[in-house]
C-alpha cells in the first residue's frame, strides 16, 4: 500500500495564549458515560456486588458532604433536595431488586441500575403532582452519580509524551487536569480569547488558539500540527518549508523574551520618573514562583474561584486560609490583592440556577451578599492571612455604594469574630472594588471615596459596554478594546476615581496588551496587573517612554473616532519605538 | 393480613419528610407493607415508591400489612398518620 503524504491544511483561529508549539495531536473527546450491557460470569457476581456497594458508599459520602454544606450555609430550602437524594440512594426496595436481578440475570450493575431506575423515573414523570415530577429529576441526578462512581471516572491524566491537545471545547477544569501532563498547546473549536480556559492557558504559559472551526473533524490522533498562539494560525501536516519557517519564528520569540530577563529587578518607571505599579494576575499557586521570576510588583488580582474548580461545596474558612496564607507569605513584602468569589449562579454548587441572562444576573458580589455565611467564611480567611499586613480585599461586579457598605459591615463582623477567637489580623486591611459594570464606572467618584482602590476589569466592562459576549466567537471582532467609547470610559473612571488615598488600576486583559500600554499610562493609570508572561514586556515599554509623551498620546487618541484609527495610530507608534516587539 | 384506610392529615401532604418517616418506620417491622391509592399500589418500604404516591392533604390511602408483626406495624403506622407526621395540620 502506498503512503500518500497528507495535504498541508492551514486554518485560522483566535489567538488565546502566546507561544509557538510544534508537535503531535492528541484528540480529546469529553467523556460521556456510555452504558454497555454485559453478561457476567457466576464467579464475578460477588465482585460486581462489591463494585456497586463501593459506588453507593462513595455517592453517599459525596451527597452527605453536599447536604451538610447546604444545610449549614445555604438554608433548609436548598438542602431539602440533597436530603431527598440521600434517601433515594438508600431505597431498600430498589437495591433489593437490583441485587436479585444481578444474581438471576447476571447482567452488569450499570445496566440494572439504569433499567430499574428508569421504571421509577417514568412513573414519577407521569404523575399529576409537581412534587413527584421534581423528584424524578432528583432520581436522575442520583442515577448519574451512581453511574459515575461505578465507572470510577478516571479523568484523562496520563498522556504519553508531549502533545498538542485538540478538542471541541475545553472547560477550565479539564485544562487544569491536562496541564499536569506534557501539553505543548491547546486548540479548541469554539470559545473566545478571554474565556476562562484561555486565561488559564496564559497563566500556565501554554500556547492556545480558540475558535478554529472544524478542527476536531480535520485533525486525527498524532497528526503533526503547528500552533501559533501569537496570531492564531494552525497548520496541520506542515510541509518541510513551513516547519522551518515556524522553527525560526519560535527562535525569534525566544530570543526576544531572553532580552527581557534583566528587567526583573528594575521598577516600572518612565524615563521622566513617573512610577507605576506593575503587578501580576494569579489564579493558581503554581504561578507564584513564576511571578517572582518575572519581576512582578506583587499580585494585583488573585482569583479565588480557582478554589471552586471541580468542587461541589465551598471550601471551609480553614481550607481557604491555608491557601491565602501561602500566597501572602510567597509575595511578602510585596502586596497581594485577593478578590472575593466571582462566580455566576450557574457555578453555584452542583445544581443549576436557571437564569435566562446569567451575565446580567446573580453573580459576583451579589451572590456573596445573599449568602453571608459563605461570605463571612471567606472574609475571615482573608483577614487571617493578612497578619503581615500585605493583603487587600477586592470585590467583583460592584454596581452601587450599598454593596460596598454592606460588605464593610460584614468585614467588621468578621473582625469581631476573629478578635473573640484571639486571632491576629490587619485591622487596617485595604478594600477595593472592580470597576466592570458601567454604572460603577459612572459613579467611580462615589466609590473612590468609599474604598482604597479601584481596579478596572476591562474583560467584563467592555462586554457590558459594547453588548458583546467575550466567549462568543461569532461576534469576537466586535469586542474592541480600542473602541472610542471604551477609551472615554477609561479616562472617566481614572479621572473621577482617583482621590488622595485611592488609586486606580487595571486587571483586565487590556492591561497586558502592549499596544495599549502607552495609552493607559497617558490616561493616568496607577497600576497594571497583568498575566505573569506579560510583565517584562510591559515593564520594558513603560521604562522606555516619557510620561509627558504618554499624556500626549492619550490626548490624541481621545480625539479619534474609530477603532481602526486608534489601532493604526498605536501600531505605527509601537513599530517606530519598539521595532523588536512583535505587534500584530 | 391487615388492610385499613388511613388519611393524610397534614397540610403539606406526602412530601420528603413524611415519606422518609413512613419508610423508616416500616423498616422496623418484618411484615410486608403496601400502600394503595386510586388502585395504584406501591411498596411502602421503598422511598421512591412512597414519593411517587404524591398524596395531598385529605387523600385516603389503603395500607396493607402482611407478616408476623402486622398488628404492631399497623398500629404504629396508624399513629404516624394520625399525628399528621408531626407536622402542622
Amino acid at each position: 500500500m502506498s503512503k500518500t503524504a497528507k495535504q498541508e491544511v492551514k486554518l485560522k483561529g483566535i489567538p488565546a495564549s502566546p507561544g509557538i508549539a510544534i508537535g503531535p495531536v492528541y484528540l480529546f473527546r469529553k467523556h460521556e458515560p456510555t452504558i454497555q450491557t454485559r453478561t457476567i460470569d457466576v464467579g464475578e457476581v460477588g465482585k460486581e456486588i462489591n463494585r456497586l456497594q463501593n459506588a453507593l458508599a462513595r455517592s453517599k459520602k459525596e451527597l452527605t458532604k453536599v447536604f451538610d454544606f447546604a444545610e449549614q450555609k445555604l438554608g433548609a430550602d436548598q438542602s431539602k433536595i440533597f436530603e431527598a437524594q440521600l434517601l433515594l440512594l438508600e431505597d431498600a426496595v430498589l437495591f433489593e431488586v437490583v441485587y436479585k436481578r444481578l444474581k438471576e440475570e447476571r447482567k452488569n450493575v450499570e445496566f440494572l441500575i439504569q433499567d430499574e431506575m428508569e421504571k421509577y423515573h417514568r412513573l414519577m414523570m407521569a404523575s399529576n403532582d409537581q412534587y413527584a415530577r421534581e423528584r424524578a429529576d432528583d432520581l436522575l441526578d442520583v442515577e448519574n452519580r451512581i453511574l459515575r462512581n461505578l465507572e470510577e471516572y478516571k479523568l484523562v491524566s496520563k498522556i504519553d509524551g508531549s502533545h498538542v491537545v485538540v478538542t471541541h471545547n475545553l472547560a477550565a477544569a479539564d485544562a487544569l487536569i491536562f496541564s499536569r501532563n506534557e501539553v505543548m498547546a491547546y486548540v479548541t473549536e469554539i470559545g473566545g480569547a478571554t474565556s476562562h480556559m484561555a486565561l488559564l492557558a496564559r497563566a500556565l504559559k501554554i500556547p492556545a488558539v480558540v475558535g478554529v472551526h472544524q478542527i476536531s473533524l480535520l485533525a486525527h490522533a498524532d497528526d503533526p500540527i503547528i500552533v501559533d498562539g501569537y496570531d492564531g494560525t494552525i497548520v496541520l501536516h506542515p510541509s518541510p518549508e513551513m516547519l522551518k519557517r515556524y522553527e525560526k519564528k519560535k527562535e525569534q520569540y525566544h530570543t526576544f523574551e531572553e532580552t527581557l530577563a534583566p528587567l526583573r529587578e528594575l521598577p516600572a518607571e518612565t524615563l521622566d520618573g513617573h512610577c507605576i505599579k506593575l503587578a501580576a494576575n494569579v489564579e493558581l499557586e503554581e504561578e507564584l514562583e513564576f511571578i517572582k521570576l518575572q519581576g512582578a510588583d506583587g499580585i494585583g488580582l488573585y482569583r479565588t474561584e480557582s478554589l471552586l474548580l471541580g468542587e461541589e461545596v465551598f471550601p471551609t474558612e480553614e481550607e481557604q486560609y491555608e491557601v491565602y496564607h501561602r500566597i501572602a507569605e510567597s509575595v511578602y513584602p510585596k502586596d497581594a490583592i485577593i478578590r472575593t468569589f466571582d462566580i455566576g449562579g450557574d457555578k453555584f454548587m452542583a445544581q443549576t440556577v436557571k437564569e435566562n441572562n446569567p451575565f446580567l444576573g446573580w453573580r459576583g458580589v451579589r451572590i456573596m451578599l445573599d449568602k453571608p455565611q459563605i461570605f463571612l467564611d471567606q472574609l475571615r480567611a482573608i483577614l487571617r492571612a493578612s497578619k503581615k499586613k500585605n493583603i487587600a480585599i477586592m470585590l467583583p461586579m460592584v454596581t452601587n455604594l450599598k454593596e460596598v457598605q454592606l460588605t464593610k459591615q460584614l468585614i467588621a463582623q468578621a473582625k469581631d469574630d476573629l478578635r473573640a477567637r484571639r486571632i491576629a489580623f490587619d485591622d487596617k486591611i485595604k478594600l477595593g472594588v472592580m470597576i466592570e459594570v458601567p454604572a460603577a464606572a459612572i459613579i467611580a467618584d462615589h466609590l473612590g471615596r468609599e474604598v482604597n482602590f479601584l481596579s478596572i476589569g476591562t474583560n467584563d466592562l467592555i462586554q457590558y459596554l459594547l453588548a458583546v459576549d467575550r466567549g462568543n466567537d461569532i461576534v469576537s471582532e466586535l469586542f474592541q478594546e480600542f473602541h472610542p467609547a471604551v477609551i472615554r470610559f477609561l479616562r472617566r473612571i481614572i479621572e473621577r476615581g482617583k482621590q488622595k488615598h485611592t488609586w486606580v488600576g487595571m486587571c483586565g486583559q487590556m492591561a497586558g496588551d502592549p499596544l495599549a500600554t502607552i495609552l493607559l499610562v497617558g490616561l493616568g493609570l496607577d497600576e497594571f496587573s497583568v498575566v505573569p508572561n506579560a510583565v517584562p514586556e510591559i515593564k520594558k515599554i513603560i521604562r522606555s517612554i516619557d510620561y509627558t509623551e504618554a499624556i500626549r498620546v492619550a490626548e490624541r487618541v481621545l480625539m479619534m473616532q474609530s477603532e481602526d484609527e486608534i489601532k493604526t495610530y498605536l501600531k505605527n507608534l509601537m513599530k517606530r519605538k519598539f521595532p523588536d516587539i512583535p505587534i500584530e | 393480613m391487615i388492610e385499613r384506610e388511613v388519611t393524610i392529615r397534614n397540610r403539606a401532604g406526602l412530601h420528603t419528610r413524611p415519606a422518609a418517616s413512613i419508610v423508616k418506620l416500616a423498616a422496623k417491622f418484618q411484615s410486608e407493607f403496601f400502600i394503595e391509592k386510586d388502585n395504584f399500589q406501591i411498596n411502602g418500604k421503598s422511598i421512591i415508591g412512597v414519593m411517587t404516591l404524591a398524596a395531598e392533604q385529605g387523600s385516603k390511602l389503603l395500607v396493607r400489612f402482611d407478616g408476623p408483626d402486622e398488628e404492631e406495624a399497623y398500629r404504629a403506622m396508624a399513629e404516624l398518620f394520625d399525628s399528621g407526621f408531626g407536622e402542622p395540620i
